[in-house]
Order: structure tokens, then C-alpha cells, then sequence
């Protein structure tokens, strides 16, 4: 902020506190020339106003709170670019990115400068980083399987209700429009614990692309008899027939048989089970328009140690 | 012609007819609104699954309907009356009133249309789209050059107290109102801000805010200041407390938007600023609770035998007791609490039922019978039902709000002792549930006296006249 704002800042503040306190000082005295108590002599309407002095309780009120402000603002960053006497600051302002972020923390750890954001992440990891450390010493299939770490697992819990629930649902169930039941053991990405890490570390990019340009309304139809039919669903034969030899374009990704390929995060057809909506309009909107899936990447928000007991809450809900 | 004159100049009391009957339909509406997106809180299958009656919708026009539609035509009604009362003179123009009726009606039946169809500009308290933000501008300035034009032509030595506050809301109004709906056109129905991110925010609230302090509370004080000491029949208790609390209520308020963004993007000097001037509005806002209630003195025995004086002094309690609330609510570590919670709209309901509510509508019982020549309204006793039907409604609601916010808060911030959140956001809302029941059902007593005032006014409006009034003019009504 250049200085012409500082001052403006400070003036247009500095004055209008003076003038409320000014036109305070003015109105205890009694200037209008009419006696306390008395009427002030004009008429409206049949409404007279009285000439009684402020309430001495008001008053003092009023003093108080321009104190008070003047305290807070001689105190706080309030004037501008004038930082306080404390030096407090709620966070890092000009930050731009996480690198920024994680520099900026680490210069006023050292400094010791009063930086509320920063101070309250080094109490929170100083006080809870040791806890979650020695949770991340055992393996997540014994988090997950052995009964005597069922607490750890609700710790888990709370951190998928926090983070991961607004997408799959407080039951992890999931819901229709890409958001995965992470209870069912069907796996888009793998479900062992390491690719489970994985996925929660990195985050997910999945990208179904829209096949009406290359396929036509009708062939899409086709397709769309075809896919049905790998789960087992009562479909046109014919149409199903012609569909079978586009499928090959699909195959690249799903597989000869439908079955997907984990390694792409193609889901697998033949299952009944399905991201977008298995109706035959939700299906063939998945192949007219494409579909763009993400899954964001956990790394930087929650760090190692809580993905790892997450994890283990995530594969403890398919591995009883 | 020239001998009544004296005794009572031919005012127009068509326009304030007709805003005054308005005020009571479209409060009505509002409120109505209002309650059914309660009931939606608890039963969201209440909206049917028709998109033009989901929450989202509905939301903005409950807000726009019951500030702009209610609170606005008790506004037009109220000042066009005392501006000609207390300056001995009828309107500058009977044609800008006019206008200002039927363009006002416009903007709001334009917003009963474009909100629940989904054209929003997506501005809190300012979602209607530019071109009806150009129509509030023209019929806003029409409004303008008449109050200040029948206040030039006055027939009275001063300008009475509620005139500055009528005056003081009406300009900063359309200063807020340009300066916030700044926008470019993209279509007919579509505009993006002319701000972006942080200053966006900041613009919004300076405007939001300000909607509150000047719409809701000045234009309202400039109502009290009239219909209380008229009703009462006492003198303003202090004429040095109105000068100090008007200046120092009008010049405090236009800081106080930062406190609406604590903790958010906005730079810290902001905020501090935002704060540190809350605090000191506190006290010229009581300033005005005190003239108001002080000017009772005397006549406190009327509160038992006149319920359109309960009215009026109720509202002026809620006044005192939101704009406690407001200020310690700005305390950034009272904030850190109530921010994001229902505490936030039992304070804001506090203000909107319980203050301008409640003083909007004493003053429509005080009107009804002098604007229709009846010597009184139909029925004192259900004025008196009303009031109890108003009272009760707004202690539950804000009761059950003020419960529900402050346990939000506390579970939201609970913390294990291993970092974790104790509560999801679900359990929060569960646990909230009975709180959302509570204040549907004050919502319904709100609604209901409105209903009972609706029948009231029709009855005394029907009435055969008493006496014939002075003014020629056909009502609407």
C-alpha cells in the first residue's frame, strides 16, 4: 500500500472518531439557547422536542468505545499500512502459492514473528504430529483388521467425515455422478492398501472420452445395447450385435471382456455396478458426452501420517 | 380553500394509501416465504422437486420481498406522510409519486419473476438483474427530488428530526445501490460485477451492511421519531441526543461492512477497521433507543391500555437489543464463534422482525384509520392479539436461532485430543433440526398476527366513513 493510502486511511479515520467525539463535546454543553429541560420551541405537526441533556451513563459509554478503538487501532493493523504495535498478523498476506506458504512458515517460526495462521499450524503439529506418527508405525491391514486398534480407526473416520465425505457420503457409500461407494470392493484404481495410499497421495484423473463424433446417434445406441448386455441386462439382440464390433474402440481401455483395467481407472463393465448411473440414459450420456472424474491429491492438506490411518478406515469398510 | 389550508393543507394522502395497503399485502408474501423455507430447513421435500420453489431460489426473494417489497413500501408510506405533516405542505409532486409508486410495484413484481427463474446477479440483498437495477435507480432518484423537494417548500421554520433520517437513508441508499450493482451487460437477463475477488467481497458488504444501517435503521428511526411521540403524545426526550446520534450514527455505519469478512481474504487492516468502528456505533445507536423510549416518560401507563404504542416501544427494545448484539457480534473473537451459524440470522431476524417489523407495523395501525377517515381501527383487540402474535413469534424465532448457532459453533470448533474434528458438518445439522421445528413455529405466529392485521385493515378500510376526509382522492385500496 503506497503511503498517499496509508494516510487517507488514517485520516478519514482518525477524523471521523474525532468528530463523533468532538460533536459529543459539543452537544453536553448546552448551546441552543433554550433551557435544559425545556422545549426547544419548534413545532411539528403537534410534536415538540425537549432540550434535556445526554444521559450522563450514555456518555460515558461513548468515551469507552472511542478509547477502545483507539487502543485497538494503536495496537492492531487497522491505519493502513501501519502494522500494529503488536506485529500481529492473522496470516501471511502476499502469499501466492503453498511453496510461498510453507517458506513463509518456516522464516516466522524462526523469527518468531506473530503470525496467527502460522503459530496455531506449529502448536497443532507440535501437539498432534508424535500422535498420528505412532499410528503410521503399524500397517494399515493391522489398523484395518486387528481389533485392538479400533480407536485409531475412528480417528480415521473423523478425518474421512472431514475431508472425504462431502464427495462419497458419511457411510462412504458414495453417490451417482462419479463418486465412488469405497464399501463394496469394487475398485476403479485397485483397493490394496498401498494403491488405496496412492490414490488418497496423488489424487485420481479419470477421462472417458465423448464418442458421438466417432460413433453417430446410431452407432452410440449400439454401443450403448452392448454394454448393457456385459452385466447381464435384457437388451436389443441386433443392435447389441452391431455394437459388439465398436466395442473394439472401447476395448483399448476396458478390455476384450469388459472387465476394465485398474491400471487406467477403466471401470469394469460386466459388474452392474456404476459411477454414472447404469439407466440406459445415464449410459448413453457417458458415451455421447464423455465423462471427466477427479479425485484430488491428498498429500499436501493431510500429509503422510493421516493418509495413512484414512487409509486404513478406507480398507478396513471392504476387509472386515 | 385558503382557511383549511391553514388548519390542515390538502396533502397527498393517496401515494401513502397506497404504499401503506401494500406494505400489508407484501409483508404477507414475505413473511409467508419466509416460513415456507423454514419448513424446507427441516422438510426439504417441500420444494417439491420443482426447481422454481428450491431453497436457492426462494432465499432471495424472501430477503428482496421483506426488505424492499415490506419494509421498502412502509418506507415510502411512512415518509411521504411525516415529510408532508411536518412541513405544513403537500407533495412536491403528485406525478413523481406516482411514479414512484407503480415503478416501485414494478421492481418488485420483476423480482417476484426473474429470482424464483433463477437470473440473479448473485449479490446478496442486490441479486436483481441490471435492468431492473437501472428501474430501482430512476424510481429511487424520482423518490429523492420529491422528499427534498417538499422539504424546499416547507412551511416550517426547521426540518423535524425524522426527516434528516428519511433524508440520510434515501441518498446513501442510492450511493450504496449504484456503487454496489456496478455491472457489466453481458445479455438482457445476464451481468458480471465490475469487481472482482477480495474488493468484490468488500464492495458487497460495504453495500450489505449498509442496506442494514441506512434501509433498515435510519429509515426506520425516521419513522419512529414521528409515530412514536405522535402515539404517545409526549415530546422527543432530547433534541441534543437526536443531532449527536443522528451524526455520529450516519458517519460510524458506512466503516462497519469489514466486520461481515473477519477472517476471510480481506487484508487484516481492513478488518481491524471494521471492528474497531462497530464497536463505537454501538452507542449512537442506542442513542436513538433512548430518545425513543425516554420520550414515554410520563405516558408509560398508555403502554397498558394502547397496543399501537406497545408496538412501537417493543420494536424499539429488539432495536436496542440487536444493536448490542451487532457491535459485540463484530468482536472478532465473539466472530470466530458465531460466524457461519444461525446465531447470524436470529441476530438479523431480531432486527428485521423485531425492530423494523414491529415499528412498521405500529405505524400502519397508527395510519390506516387517518389515511381511510375512521376515528379508529376495527378492532382494538386484535391489534392487541397481534401484538402478542408478533411478540411470541419473534422470541422463538430468535431464541431457537440464537440455541442452534451457538451450539453449531461450539461443535463445529470441538476438537479431539488428537486434532481431529469431533463433529462432521451432518451431526452439526442434526443436531440442529429441533431448533429449525422451533423457529418455524415462531414463523407461523409471525404470519398468522400479519393475517390477523390484513382482516383488521380490510375491515376498517370498508367501513362506512366516519367523516369526510379532506383529500379528494380515490384510494386504491
Amino acid at each position: 500500500m503506497t503511503t498517499f493510502w496509508t494516510i487517507w486511511i488514517s485520516i478519514i479515520t482518525l477524523g471521523s472518531i474525532a468528530g463523533s467525539y468532538m460533536l459529543l463535546r459539543w452537544c453536553l454543553s448546552n448551546k441552543t439557547g433554550v433551557k435544559e429541560g425545556e422545549s426547544m420551541g419548534h413545532e411539528f405537526d403537534g410534536i415538540v422536542e425537549l432540550n434535556n441533556q445526554l444521559p450522563r451513563w450514555w456518555t460515558i459509554l461513548f468515551y469507552i468505545t472511542i478509547v477502545w478503538a483507539l487502543v485497538y487501532l494503536a495496537l492492531y493493523p487497522g491505519l493502513g499500512a501501519y502494522k500494529g504495535l503488536l506485529g500481529w498478523q492473522s496470516s501471511n498476506q502476499t502469499i501466492l502459492s503453498l511453496e510461498e506458504s510453507e517458506q513463509a512458515l518456516q522464516a516466522s517460526t524462526e523469527s518468531g514473528a506473530l503470525v496467527q495462521y502460522d503459530r496455531e499450524l506449529k502448536f497443532a503439529s507440535e501437539k498432534y504430529d508424535p500422535i498420528f506418527a505412532e499410528y503410521a508405525k503399524v500397517d494399515i491391514e493391522t489398523l484395518a483388521t486387528n481389533d485392538e486398534h479400533v480407536d485409531v480407526l475412528k480417528v480415521g473416520q473423523r478425518l474421512f467425515l472431514q475431508n472425504c465425505a462431502q464427495c462419497h457420503g458419511s457411510d462412504a457409500r458414495g453417490q451417482n455422478g462419479g463418486f465412488p461407494n469405497l464399501t463394496d470392493d469394487d475398485w476403479l484404481y485397485g483397493g490394496s492398501a498401498n494403491k488405496i495410499v496412492e490414490t488418497l497421495q496423488r489424487g485420481r484423473n479419470a477421462m472417458m472420452p465423448a464418442w458421438l463424433d466417432a460413433f453417430g446417434e446410431e452407432g452410440i445406441k449400439e454401443v450403448v445395447e452392448y454394454t448393457l448386455s456385459l452385466s447381464g441386462r435384457q437388451v436389443n439382440q441386433s443392435l447389441a450385435e452391431k455394437g459388439k464390433s465398436r466395442f473394439m474402440a472401447c476395448a483399448a481401455c476396458h478390455g476384450m471382456d469388459g472387465k476394465g483395467n485398474q491400471m487406467l481407472g477403466a471401470p469394469n463393465l460386466t459388474d452392474n455396478i456404476w459411477l454414472y448411473g447404469g439407466s440406459k440414459r445415464a449410459v448413453t450420456e457417458t458415451l455421447t458426452y464423455g465423462r471427466n472424474g477427479v479425485m484430488p491429491a491428498f498429500n499436501k492438506t493431510l500429509g503422510d501420517d493421516k493418509i495413512h490411518v484414512v487409509s486404513a478406515y478406507i480398507y478396513s469398510l471392504s476387509n472386515k | 380553500m385558503s382557511e383549511t389550508t391553514q388548519v390542515q393543507p390538502n396533502y397527498n394522502y393517496k401515494v401513502v394509501r397506497q404504499f401503506t395497503v401494500m406494505t400489508v399485502v407484501w409483508g404477507i408474501i414475505g413473511m409467508s416465504i419466509g416460513l415456507l423455507l423454514a419448513i424446507q430447513l427441516f422438510a426439504p421435500a417441500l420444494n417439491f422437486d420443482i426447481p422454481w420453489l428450491t431453497y436457492s431460489r426462494l432465499r432471495p426473494l424472501h430477503t428482496n420481498a421483506v426488505i424492499f417489497a415490506f419494509g421498502g413500501c412502509a418506507l415510502f408510506a411512512t415518509s411521504f406522510y411525516v415529510v408532508q405533516r411536518t412541513s405544513q405542505v403537500r407533495l412536491f409532486s403528485d406525478k413523481l409519486a406516482a411514479f414512484t409508486f407503480w415503478g416501485w410495484q414494478a421492481v418488485i413484481v420483476s423480482a417476484v419473476i426473474t429470482l424464483p427463474l433463477g437470473m440473479t446477479s448473485s449479490k446478496e440483498y442486490a441479486e436483481l438483474e441490471w435492468p431492473i437495477d437501472i428501474l430501482i435507480t430512476i424510481v429511487w432518484l424520482a423518490y429523492i427530488i420529491n422528499f427534498f423537494g417538499t422539504l424546499i417548500i416547507r412551511k416550517t421554520s426547521h426540518i423535524y428530526v425524522a426527516n434528516w433520517f428519511f433524508g440520510a437513508f434515501m441518498l446513501t441508499v442510492a450511493v450504496l445501490h449504484i456503487g454496489n450493482s456496478m455491472a457489466i451487460p453481458v445479455s438482457f437477463g445476464k451481468s458480471y460485477s465490475i469487481y472482482a475477488g477480495a474488493v468484490d467481497a468488500m464492495m458487497q458488504w460495504w453495500y450489505g451492511h449498509n442496506a442494514v444501517g441506512f434501509f433498515l435503521t435510519a429509515g426506520f428511526l425516521g419513522m419512529m421519531y414521528y409515530f412514536v411521540p405522535k402515539q404517545a403524545g409526549r415530546p422527543v426526550y432530547s433534541y441534543r441526543l437526536s443531532i449527536v446520534h443522528f451524526w455520529a450514527l450516519i458517519s460510524l455505519y458506512i466503516w462497519a461492512g469489514p466486520h461481515h469478512l473477519h477472517y476471510t481474504a480481506l487484508p487484516d487492516w481492513t478488518q481491524s477497521l471494521g471492528m474497531a468502528m462497530s464497536i463505537i456505533l454501538f452507542v449512537p445507536s442506542w442513542g436513538g433507543m433512548i430518545n425513543g423510549i425516554m420520550t414515554l416518560s410520563g405516558a408509560w401507563h398508555k403502554l397498558r391500555t394502547d397496543p399501537v404504542l406497545r408496538f412501537l416501544i417493543v420494536s424499539l427494545s429488539f432495536y436496542g437489543m440487536s444493536t448490542f448484539e451487532g457491535p459485540m457480534m463484530a468482536i472478532k473473537t465473539v466472530n470466530a464463534l458465531s460466524h457461519y451459524t444461525d446465531w447470524t440470522i436470529g441476530h438479523v431476524h431480531s432486527g428485521a422482525l423485531g425492530w423494523v417489523a414491529m415499528v412498521s407495523i405500529g405505524s400502519v395501525y397508527h395510519l390506516v384509520p387517518i389515511l381511510f377517515g375512521q376515528p379508529k381501527m376495527y378492532s382494538t383487540s386484535l391489534v392487541n392479539v397481534h401484538f402478542w402474535f408478533a411478540t411470541i413469534g419473534v422470541v422463538l424465532y430468535i431464541v431457537a436461532m440464537w440455541m442452534s448457532g451457538v451450539l453449531q459453533g461450539l461443535m463445529w470448533r470441538a476438537v479431539n485430543a488428537d486434532g481431529t474434528l469431533t463433529y462432521s458438518f451432518v451431526e452439526s445439522l442434526e443436531a440442529s433440526k429441533p431448533f429449525y421445528i422451533l423457529r418455524a413455529i415462531g414463523g407461523m405466529f409471525v404470519v398468522a398476527g400479519m393475517l390477523i392485521m390484513a382482516y383488521n385493515c380490510y375491515k376498517t378500510i370498508r367501513a362506512p366513513k366516519a367523516e369526510s376526509i379532506n383529500d379528494a382522492s380515490v384510494a386504491v385500496a
